[in-house]
Order: C-alpha cells, then structure tokens, then sequence
C-alpha cells in the first residue's frame, strides 16, 4: 500500500505565483451542496463562464486567506472521474494539469457510501486533499452518525464537519486548508486497490506503457483506467505507443474485460471499510420523508397531476407579479426615456434620434422590460430545483418525453423555455447524450416563450375580445403539439429512433436555500442582459438600418422592398407584406411584431392600433399570423446560443430552416381552414 | 426450492419494496461505467422504489434513489432473496 505520494514537479515561476495565490479546486458528485460551498466562500465574487472549447459551465471565484488572495475553481459535478461524460474528463484534467494546491472534495453525510466513491478517484491523485463532509444535519435527522475523527484516521486526509446550508464548520474549513497550504499538516492517504485478481494485470500494463506516458498523467494511473477501458485515455496510448506495445497492452484489456467492475468494485470495497469504521447506522426500516412524497410527487398518475398544478403555479405567479412589472416598464421606463430622448436630442440629427429612440431603446429597450417576468419564472424554477422537485418532473415526464426518443432530463430545460427559449437552450447541457441534447436544442425554439405570449396576448385581445384567453391557451397548445410532432419526426429521420440511456439520481428533498436561488437568478438575469447589450443590440440596429434606409421611410425602405419580395409566399398565409414585415422584424426579438406593426400603420402602440388592425385584417389572417409568430425561426439571442451550444452552423441553419419550412405549414393551414370555416 | 432462473432475474421484475443482491451487468462501457460510479457493483444490494411494470423504476442503491428507464434496468442482473 503506498502511504505517501512521490512530489509532484511545477514549474518555478507557476510554484511562484501560487505562493501569492493559491489554487483550489472544489471537487464533488452532483446534489452534495458543493455549489452552496462556494457560493459561500466567494459570494459575489466569482464568475460564470465555459471551460475551454466544451459547452460546460466553468465557475471560478476568490476569496482571502490570511491576507493573500485564494482562487478557487468549482469543478463540474461528477458520479467519478472515468471519461463517461466531458464534465469528467474537465474536473480530472484540471486537477492533473493545474495541480491546485488543495482539491476539497465535497461528501454529503447523508449519502456517505456513494460520495466516497469519488474520494477513492481523487485521493489516489497527486494533489493534497481534504474532505468536507457536508450536510451532517440531514445524515442525524435520519439516525446516522459519522465519526469525524476515525474517518480522518481511515483516510488519512483532514476531514471537516460542515453544513454549508447553514454557513456551519466553514472557518474550520478554512482553518484545515490553511494549515495544508502551509505544509503543518501530514497527509498519508490510503489509496484503494484492485481487486487481487487484477493486480498482476495493472502492474504489467504499467510496465509496458512506462515511458510512454505523457506529461502530467501518472503512470499507475493511466494503467487503471485502461483497466477500466477509459476511452479517452484508450485512444491516447494507442497514439502514443508502438504497434507492438499497445497489441500487449490490449491482449491484457481482452483477458480482463471484466476489469471495469472489478476497479469499481475495488473502490466500494475501500469505501466500505472506511463506513464500517465511521459511520453508526441506524436499523433499517423506517420511512424517510423523501420516500413518502415520492409516493405522490413521483407516481404515474398523481405524479402528473401534481406537475401539472406545479405548472399552473409557476406561470401564475410568474404572470400575475411579473405582467404589470413588465406593462409599466414599457410604457412608463421606456415610453420616458423615448420622450427623455426625443427631448434631449431635439438639436441632433434625425437619423440619430431614431437610431436611439427606434432602434436602440425599442429594441433592446423593449426586449429588457421582459427581465422582471424572467427574473421571477427563474426564481420559481430555481426554487424547484434546489428543494430537488425538478428531479421528480423529469422522471414523470419520462414515458411522454419518450415518444420523441427523449428521456426525462429534456422535459427540464423545455419547460424552461416558457420563460425564455435562451437559458432553455444553455440548459440542455444537464442531457448526458449528444444526440438527446442536440434533438432537444432543434425543438426547443418551438417553445412559446414569454415575448411570444406577449404578441399573443395583444392580437388575440384586439381580435377575439372575450374569448382571447382561449385563443391563448389554443395557440399554447398548437405550439407544443408542433413541437412533440417535429420531436417525433426527426427522431424517426436524423437519429433513426434511437433511444438514450434515462439514469439519473433522485435527490433527497430538502429546504430551499435562498442564497443559491438568488445566485442563480442573479446569474442568469446578468446573463441575459449581457445577451441584450451585445448580440441584440447589433441586431436592433441592423433592422433598425433596414426599416429606414435608403430614405428614412419605412414604407420605402429596404425592409419593406424585401417584405413586398417576399409577400407572395406571405400570401399563401393569408398575411400582406406589412404583416410580413412584422415576422421578419420578430426575428430580432418576438415582441417587436408589435412595434413594427405600430410604425408601419403609423400608430403609437394601444387602443389605436389594436383597432386600425381589427378593421385592416380578417379573424382568419390574425390567427394565421398568431400561428406564424409562435413557430417563426427562433429570435437573434436564441439562435446565438444555438450556436454556441451546438457548436456548428450547419445544425443552427437546419434549425432556422425547420421552423420557417414548419411555421409556413402550420399557418397555411391554420389560414385555408380558417377561411373554409367562415372564421 | 424455485428454479435457477426464477431467482436470477433483470431487475425490471423486481416488485417494490422487494429487495434484492445484484449478480451481474451486461452493457457497454459507458452504461457500465455510469452504473457503476452510481453504486451498482456486483454484490450490492439493491431495494426497488417504485416499479409499475411500465415506465421507469426507482431502486434504492447505497442510500441512493436513482430513477432508470426499463431499457437501462434490463441490463442489470440481480438475485432474487430468498423467501
């Protein structure tokens, strides 16, 4: 057994650095409450970013210690560190290459045996580790008790109580890691082995491939996970050594095909010797409050029932709070600051008045009003999320999501997309395969978003007087049907049906913790404003430019030219070359159909225009431009992300192509229907 | 004394609250090495949650409830306990 680790070699002027400023990285399975850890040490002082070249969010934060500023990076949450998923290979990359002078492994008391699965990983690599033993309130609300001292014994890392809910044992943290920082404290870490049967394929394989080894991987190491037939590590020693050593290597790998479990089984072996010394278990039998809200939360049919009124909730008060914060954003923020504008500007140019009042404030302007109605729908979705309902969503949504070849995961980011389609598409990322999330992202544009409603809401009101709610609510409805049709489609044509693996952890419910929910909320309303004043503000302008150039007339301008172009394809729909131009402009934020229509009829936006469109269109064309509107290519900011996220043009063109081929359908047909029945 | 194979059996024929020793998992790597880091090693035993016969299931591994759709649980082998 080694007790110690050979010193690990760093470069001098890196080594220098990190005596001003050490490293750590905060290591730990998912729902272990590493993220409320961090949130607690950094605060407001961290950001959000990706890790390099891999759609994975990268959170990196400082805090001081005795003085010196501290960085600390909160690695990807991860079941362990065998390359089954990019967050892995992220969180042991780093750890390998940056050689943090501290890895704290985040545990969770409550759920001991797995979460030391990953310690097992972590503390057979070079960096010094402590264990945070995390939420040691919920492990004695159920009976169990771990024995702090005797765990560190096992161990032989320091091991600290903590519950990070309640900011409890975190100056001890501090205190641990300070004292490992300066070299006071002796680790001896007992690292697991394999299993007895394999030891003698582990050493041989680390006799061949010694030497062929790359910087900074160990060579014990790289052996193991071949054992554990690691594809990443796989295809990098087959590069790297000759034919004739990687034919000994893999001649070794087909006689041991079962090493896989054998090194995980290993592992739990190790993880039991040290729960069997440290943890007093309570007798089995009683009934957890997890377990008996799963009975309702999580069954079939209740299940359903209570996801559905969970919904109902969530747009209530996302909508009942959130519409009059919005209404007065618009009229009272935006409609002051054009005037403010208009006042200010008297003297300047023309063209520089509009820019700023048309172009700038109407449409970022009127883009932003939304983030109160954002703010809160991120809040409540938050708050699902943190008590750990959201798992539950997706598990009853799972036979439903599988008509599209979907699992539950996708229902989580989909249903996000009602607040904005943006973070629904950034959210895809909790889907663990490719192709799952990639299908998710290509229908997640179908999901009525909040701006669309907001048109909705509007031509519906002016149209359809008191039934408007209904024809709301159809329009919903026509949009998710859309959206399950597409799904099944092109599972059926792209993916060829197949069907990803649906494995995901039920977390133990618990109290909400607000620091988290408002972290979040603040994150992603920072997020989207980013988005506002970048990528949509430099659209705003360019339709801006469009609706007056060549001569400041919208009637005659570029825009109009490609309207009247295009109108005879608009015409199938039932819509004139200004409701045309109202969707094109749609494209660089849904609600400014609204304004577009206003300028264009020469109206200011209200009672006016809602008439002047009642007596200029049929009921027929109005629901036929509803349809288009709600299935239109996805707005500027979604299809920014689409493509980050995607990380390829090809799939964001499809995707823009498959909404304007389907929003002409769709309201085609919603058109001729409409007339045939009289409408 | 029931048969062999009325004992060893995929998971998906668990009934909830029945408990039973995992004995083998047929699967891919990345499907093994999923279930694995999750708890599902050879010898574990496992409680089923919630299973309708229809639809995914919930088995509680290692203090753990993990949710799996039927494909995913047909892959795991376990022996039934005796009684």
């Amino acid at each position: 057994m080694t007790n110690c680790h050979a010193p690990t070699t760093i470069s001098d002027e890196r080594q220098a650095t990190r005596q001003e400023s050490p490293l750590i990285a905060l290591a730990g399975q998912p729902n272990m409450g590493k993220s409320t850890l961090f949130n607690l040490l950094t605060g407001l002082n961290q950001h959000v970013g990706n890790w390099p070249g891999k759609t994975v969010e990268r959170r990196e934060g400082g805090f001081s210690l005795d003085g010196k500023p501290v960085r600390i990076v909160d690695l990807p949450g991860t079941y362990s560190l065998t390359a089954n998923s990019p967050e892995e290979v992220i969180a042991r990359e780093f750890i390998l290459r940056e050689q943090p002078d501290v890895v704290v492994a985040v545990v969770s008391a409550a759920n001991l045996e797995r979460s030391l699965y990953l310690v097992a990983e972590l503390i057979s690599l070079p960096s010094p580790l402590v264990v945070a033993l995390n939420m040691v309130d919920v492990a004695e609300h159920e009976g169990m008790h771990v024995d702090v001292d005797i765990l560190q014994a096992a161990l032989g890392v320091p091991v600290v109580p903590l519950v990070a809910t309640r900011a409890q044992g975190v100056r001890e943290l501090l205190e641990i890691i300070r004292q490992v920082l300066k070299g006071e404290r002796a680790l001896m870490p007992r690292i697991p082995e394999i299993r007895a049967d394999h030891r003698q394929a582990l050493q041989d394989i680390s006799r061949i491939i010694s030497g062929n080894v790359p910087a900074p991987y160990p060579t014990e190491w790289v052996a193991l996970k071949l054992l554990e037939g690691d594809a990443e590590l796989t295809r990098l020693m087959q590069r790297q050594l000759t034919a004739e050593k990687w034919d000994a290597v893999y001649q070794i790998l087909v006689q041991h095909d079962d090493a896989q479990m054998a090194v995980a089984s290993g592992r739990y072996e190790w993880v039991g010797r040290m729960i069997r010394a440290a943890v007093a278990r309570p007798p089995i039998g009683q009934i957890s409050l997890t377990e008996r809200l799963d009975r309702w939360a999580a069954h079939p049919l209740w299940g359903l029932f209570i996801l559905g009124l969970v919904l109902g909730a969530v747009f209530w008060v996302t909508f009942t709070i959130g519409s009059p914060i919005q209404n007065w954003l618009d009229t009272t923020l935006i409609g002051g600051l054009v005037s403010l504008a208009d006042g200010a500007l008297i003297s300047a140019p023309s063209w520089i008045r509009s820019l700023i009042t048309d172009g700038i404030l109407g449409g970022v302007g009127s883009v932003l009003t939304f983030l109160p109605i954002l703010a809160i729908f991120f809040a409540v979705f938050g708050l699902l999320e943190d008590i750990g309902y959201m798992a539950r969503a997706a598990y009853v949504m799972d036979n439903f999501m599988h008509l599209m070849g979907l699992h539950g995961k996708s229902f989580l980011p989909l249903f996000l997309g009602f607040g904005c389609n943006v973070p629904a598409v950034i959210g895809s990322r909790v889907i663990d395969s490719e192709k799952a999330r990639l299908l998710t992202i290509l229908v997640t544009p179908f999901m009525p978003c909040t701006a669309r409603m907001a048109v909705v809401a509007f031509i519906a009101a002016a149209f359809f007087g008191p039934y408007a709610t209904i024809v709301s609510w159809g329009f919903v409805l026509l949009s998710i049907l859309t959206l399950v049709l597409v799904g099944i489609l092109l599972n059926r044509a792209i993916f060829k049906g197949q069907r990803s693996a649906f494995i995901m952890e039920m977390p133990l419910y618990h109290l909400p913790n607000w620091r988290t929910i408002g972290l979040l909320v603040w994150q992603r309303s920072l997020a989207f404003i980013q988005k506002a004043g970048t990528t949509i503000l430099l659209i705003s302008v360019i339709v801006w430019a469009l609706s007056v150039l060549p001569n400041g007339d919208l009637n005659n301008s570029f825009l109009a030219i490609l309207g009247r172009w295009i109108e005879p394809i608009g015409r199938i729909m039932g819509l004139d070359w200004r409701l045309t131009v109202a969707l094109l402009t749609s494209f660089m934020a849904k609600e400014n159909a609204i304004a577009t229509l206003g300028v264009v009829f020469g109206n200011a936006q209200g009672v006016g225009l809602a008439q002047t469109l009642t007596s200029t269109f049929s009921h027929a064309t109005a629901l036929a431009f509803l349809s288009a509107t709600m299935l239109f290519i996805p707005c500027a900011a979604t299809m920014a992300v689409i493509h980050q996220e995607t990380g390829s043009w090809r799939w964001t063109a499809f995707n823009i192509i498959l909404m304007l081929v389907v929003s002409f359908v769709v309201s085609s047909a919603v058109y001729w229907i409409a007339v045939a029945l009289g409408v | 004394m029931e048969p062999l194979n009325k004992m060893v059996c995929p998971l998906v024929h668990i009934k909830p609250g029945e408990r039973a020793r995992m004995v083998g998992l047929r699967g891919g790597k990345w499907l093994v090495g999923r279930l694995t880091s999750l708890g599902f090693t050879p010898g574990v035993e496992l409680t089923m949650v919630q299973n309708f016969g229809r639809g995914p299931l919930i088995v509680s591994v290692r203090d753990t409830r993990v949710a799996l759709g039927r494909g995913e649980a047909a892959h795991i082998i376990v022996q039934r306990n005796g009684s």
